[in-house]
């Protein structure tokens, strides 16, 4: 119930009032109630719940995360096979996969009341 | 399929799992709370491939898990109405009420029908005027928005055939229900990415400072659930206790504000009985008084219930992470997807539909014990 399925948004029209969108899901197309993402353009990847987009897909949020996961095993390469002094690990979310503003989600959600 | 092949590859998942292999130097338990994730952790094996100290516990999130027996009742006597179209999510038509379930209902000349968008059921009922067309109204968060503009449209359109039939249930007073428990011992939750699509992340700050607690936003790709398993071992061992966001090309901190703004209009919070756990206070949302009009349960008197729970179903049990689901003696033998005592048999996303489909035929540790 609660999966949603990434999809790109083909063509964008208006429904009696009410904004609808065309997604391809990987060669299915799919009409898609744009509602709640009035801000949506054609290109742009959703996540669709139930026939509704509920948001927009970041790629750089995407590709960050996917750098921040591969950066693991660099480092893991980089302090060779005797971590255990610096386990725990230094945290890789605030060390080497942040350059720019990279996790900008992670980060407004953590910030503030560090235990 | 792009945005999910990058989030699957097993190289680096092999990575996750080392690292996590090095972070952890104590034995914790987590609760991913929603059925979705348990489902991607049974199926990819997750559970089995971490450190022997990492436990999972699996939560509670399975809309059609938790609708209270008296309202499948409810749903099975509206349905069996002549005069009555009954749409649903196909989920919920295996569920098992006290009596029946509402394959039996359409079998018996019932009109039941499944929709993959709620909006199917308000096209329903506008091409049949002459019929009362209810819509089952079950889910969270993650789903309410989309369940919320049925009525809207519905009013919008001035349709007054239509109703829907409202089980609403939210994510975090079951997270405080369960952190509350004497007897919990989960450490730290993995909270369920879709509902924080909608939500944002802000209700979950209140449960960090009053249980001390890790609380990880996280997706549902295996590389999703490795991240959000890996950043809260992290917390732990650090002694940290946060509202961390692993999920954050879906998730962002205010969530949805045009869904939010929408649910505040449509729903109120309400207390809801979970079925197999009890009464959480404020854990759901009824219909508001703006739009009580399209509220099944006050345009149908439903009388002479008689709810009565298998006997036998330890699901209670299960949705509250105390036993697994192979644990339980009926598993896989008098109870099964084709013949369910209880719902968590039944779902996509319930644990004993999960166990039952990828682990079958293991032996759960306590008999081999």
């Amino acid at each position: 119930m609660c999966l949603g399925v990434p999809g790109r948004i083909e063509a964008i029209r208006d429904e009696q009032g009410t904004p609808m969108a065309s997604v391809d899901f990987g060669g299915i197309r799919k009409d898609v109630c744009l509602a709640y993402l009035p801000e949506a353009e054609v290109g742009d990847y959703t996540l669709v719940h139930v026939g509704f987009a509920i948001t927009r897909i970041d790629e750089a949020s995407a590709l960050e995360t996917l750098e921040l996961i591969r950066s693991i095993g660099n480092l893991a390469e980089e302090l060779g096979e005797e971590p255990a002094d610096v386990a725990p690990a230094p945290d890789p979310v605030a060390g080497a996969a942040r350059g720019g503003d990279p996790l900008a989600g992670s980060r407004s959600v953590t910030g503030g009341d560090d235990a | 399929m792009k945005y999910l092949d990058e989030f699957n590859d097993p190289e680096l998942a092999r990575q996750q799992f080392e690292d996590i292999e090095r972070i952890v130097t104590r034995p914790w338990a987590l609760m991913e709370v929603c059925g979705g994730q348990t489902h991607s952790i049974v199926r990819n094996g997750i559970d089995q491939l971490l450190p022997e100290q990492v436990r999972l516990i699996h939560g509670p999130g399975c809309p059609v898990c938790v609708t209270p027996l008296e309202t499948i009742d409810k749903a099975l006597a509206i349905a069996a109405r002549n005069d009555t179209i009954f749409c649903s999510f196909g989920d919920m038509l295996r569920v098992p009420g006290s009596h029946h379930d509402l394959f039996q209902i359409r079998s018996n000349g019932g009109d039941v029908r499944v929709v993959y968008s709620p909006l199917d059921a308000v096209r329903i009922a506008a091409d049949n005027p002459d019929k009362e067309v209810v819509f089952f109204g079950i889910g969270f968060e993650t789903t309410a928005p989309a369940n919320a503009m049925t009525v809207v449209e519905a009013k919008r359109r001035g349709l007054t055939n239509f109703s829907m039939l409202v089980s609403h249930v939210l994510v975090p007073p079951a997270i405080a229900a369960i952190a509350s428990s004497p007897d919990t011992q989960v450490n730290a939750y993995l909270a369920a990415g879709h509902v924080n699509v909608v939500m944002g992340t802000a209700e979950y700050e209140p449960l960090v400072a009053r249980f001390d607690v890790p609380i990880v936003v996280t997706g549902f790709e295996p590389l999703d659930v490795l991240e959000g398993i890996r950043r809260a071992l992290l917390q732990l061992e650090q002694g940290r206790a946060e509202v961390e966001n692993a999920y954050p090309r879906a998730v962002q901190a205010g969530g949805n504000p045009a869904a939010q703004a929408v649910l505040a209009d449509v729903f109120e919070v309400c207390d809801r009985p979970w079925r197999g756990i009890g009464v959480i206070p404020a854990s759901g949302w009824r219909l508001s008084p703006r739009y009580r009009e399209f509220d099944a349960e006050h345009r149908f008197e439903v009388q002479d219930l008689h709810v009565e729970e298998s006997p036998l179903c330890r699901s209670g049990e299960v949705l509250q992470g105390l036993i697994k689901p192979n644990e339980c003696e009926q598993f896989g033998t008098t109870c099964t997807p084709r013949k369910p005592l209880g719902a968590t048999m039944v779902s996509s996303e319930g644990a004993c539909a999960a166990y039952y489909q990828y682990r079958r035929l293991d032996v759960p540790e306590k008999v081999r014990a």
